[in-house]
């Protein structure tokens, strides 16, 4: 990083890199990738706060393994060499949940696994890393990893609220006594279909607020 | 009426443009529209008017709800009081006691909806649609009488804002709202709409019930009977003429075919409703049965073909929901098709799936999502067809 002594670390352009993914660049309700796994492990807020810490350590460290190997790889490969650089990386993510949250693990199943196959990952690289610098390409992989982590954290945060009664195992329900007064959980929050539609109400909170997201 | 006219007549102003109340123009278009005939006139152009606009529409229909809905009332208090074990209660009783459980579920249903109809009427700055009109009124019918009123409110709001609003208002939805309302409800609190307990008002307390009382639907036997695998179903609500009648427990609309049939003379007989649904729905529904006989392998296979038509919410289903002209399809063949399919998916459901006793909801809302692709069908084969006709004429 030999030329990054004129840019400060954490200059204003670095900075968005890394915040944009949370609002107007936000990969999952503006760019609407990663749709399959947020819908499939936000059940609970635990799974889903997990899964968000694995895409986003995977997303910041493959985009910035990519950006160094940038102009090593023969670009007509260069697919096939992002993939083993994904893959390794998800299987040191998988075998660390093994290791320390097993049950989180078994949760989340098929889905750590299906990191690699993530399209905000393999788009971030596409798209950024192989034509930037180390830094800014970390930056911006570890920021759209948040993003996608907020939107997965905000669902499984009502998701499991509404459809479990209960906050990171805690019930919060019971101890709120609302099951006395004849309050039901509501079992359409646990399955999928009722995620996609809150996606659907967070984009379209989203849309309302920032009108120039909406497509013409 | 004169001095109501002259009310209107002087408020009117504060709801025009640049008027005080200017925001709450279309509510109280609404009100205006709702109480006498507007008179508006054409301006220009030669357009034909017809005096039959979409609030005529919707009263028509729920005048036809009525016949269903006044005996499922009168139903509702009759099962509870044979729940209780006083089956000799005069009738004017039941249907008082069934009246003071289901007018709370309208009220509420209507308060609801209507609300969130005119809020975002002010919001989006349209006239307020009197789509709510029938959908208030079927959502409280496809409802068991003890459902929480809280939960009619949840899923009607849901029905409303993510149903309908979403997709631009009434007349723009792709799902019937009545029944996304009550879809909500089967998936979100599955123990408040199904089982057997609480179709009868009161059951699900057990105060005073009567020993060995079976609330049970005649769904829920054929469903039981599939499930424990036994030869013959144990019909525990006597037979097709008492489920033609419909004294059997049940959603509060959906109980009587005989009342539903009036309702369809009303429909059919005003033009309102397709004659090509509601008979394609029934044929399909019969027909299926028929081809379940052939293959008989359990009791449920085996009914005869008409039973189908009778019990649950079959017959309410093809009236009144499957008629829907927004969300069904609306080309003549296609209309057939989609409501055949309906009929056909319904028993279906019902029979190859006893974890979903009621098909008809789920297949209703099924064709719904299908029924535009049957139009484009319907139409690209109308194109093919002409354009062979140009060609032979060419030729």
């Amino acid at each position: 990083m030999s030329n990054q002594e004129k840019e400060p670390l954490f200059s204003a352009k670095n900075m968005k890199l890394l915040t944009s993914p949370f609002g107007q660049n936000n990969p999952v309700t503006v760019q609407i990738l990663g749709i399959c796994s947020a819908l499939a492990v936000t059940a609970k807020l635990k799974p889903a706060f997990v899964m968000s810490i694995s895409v986003m350590v995977v997303t910041g460290f493959a985009s910035l393994i990519v950006s160094l190997l940038r102009k090593g790889i023969p670009s007509r490969i260069r697919i096939i060499v992002q993939l083993v650089v994904v893959a390794s990386l998800v299987i040191l993510v998988d075998q660390v949940l093994k290791a320390y949250v097993y049950d989180v693990s078994k949760q989340l199943s098929v889905f750590v696994g299906l990191i690699i196959t993530n399209c905000i990952i393999m788009g971030r690289i596409e798209a950024f890393a192989l034509g930037n610098k180390p830094w800014p390409a970390f930056l911006d992989g570890v920021g759209n990893g948040m993003g996608y982590g907020l939107i997965l954290i905000v669902l499984g945060f009502f998701r499991e609220l509404l459809g479990a009664g209960t906050l990171w195992g805690y019930p919060v329900m019971e101890k709120l006594g609302l099951y006395e007064v004849g309050y039901v959980n509501n079992g359409l929050m646990i399955l999928p279909p009722m995620a996609l539609i809150c996606v659907g109400l967070i984009i379209w909170i989203q849309r309302s607020r920032n009108r120039n997201l909406i497509e013409k | 009426m004169k001095g109501l006219r002259n009310y209107i007549d002087r408020i009117k102003p504060n709801f025009e443009k640049g008027g005080k109340f200017e925001k709450l123009h279309s509510t109280f278009d609404a009100f205006e529209t709702f109480l006498f005939v507007p008179n508006h006139v054409t301006r220009n152009g030669s357009h034909i008017r017809d005096s039959i606009d979409l609030k005529r529409v919707m009263i028509v229909v729920v005048l036809a709800l009525m016949p269903a809905l006044l005996f499922g009332m009168y139903n509702t208090g009759l099962q509870h009081f044979r729940a209780m074990g006083v089956p000799d209660t005069a009738a004017m009783e039941c249907f008082w006691y069934g009246f003071l459980k289901v007018l709370p579920i309208i009220v509420v249903s209507y308060a609801v909806g209507l609300g969130i109809e005119f809020v975002s009427a002010q919001i989006r700055h349209h006239e307020v649609n009197e789509g709510f009109l029938v959908s208030g009124m079927l959502i409280p019918m496809v409802m068991p009488v003890d459902v929480p009123l809280w939960m009619v409110a949840v899923a009607t709001a849901f029905a409303v804002i993510i149903g309908k609003e979403v997709f631009g208002g009434t007349g723009m939805n792709i799902f019937n709202p009545a029944l996304l309302a009550r879809a909500f409800i089967f998936f979100g609190y599955t123990p408040y709409i199904s089982g057997d307990k609480i179709w009868i008002a009161g059951l699900t307390k057990g105060e005073g019930v009567v020993d060995g009382f079976s609330g049970a639907t005649p769904l829920s036997d054929a469903a039981s009977a599939v499930l424990t695998g036994s030869e013959q179903i144990a019909w525990t609500q006597g037979g097709p003429w008492d489920w033609f009648v419909g004294t059997i427990p049940g959603c509060i609309g959906e109980t009587s075919t005989l009342a539903i049939l009036i309702g369809a003379v009303i429909l059919l007989w005003t033009g309102i409703a397709s004659w090509r649904v509601m008979l394609s729905v029934f044929a399909g529904g019969y027909l299926m049965g028929l081809l379940f006989n052939l293959i008989g392998a359990n009791a449920y296979m085996d009914i005869p073909a008409y039973y189908h038509l009778l019990i649950g919410g079959f017959a309410f289903g093809a009236v009144f929901m499957a008629t829907d002209p927004v969300t069904g399809s609306q080309t003549d063949t296609g209309k057939i098709v989609y409501g055949f399919l309906i009929g056909v998916l319904a028993v279906l459901i019902r029979v190859v799936n006893p974890g979903y006793p009621e098909g008809m909801m789920l297949s209703i809302l099924f064709m719904n999502a299908v029924a535009p692709l049957i139009d484009y069908y319907v139409v690209q084969a109308n194109i093919r067809r002409r354009n062979r006709r140009v060609k032979l004429a060419k030729r």
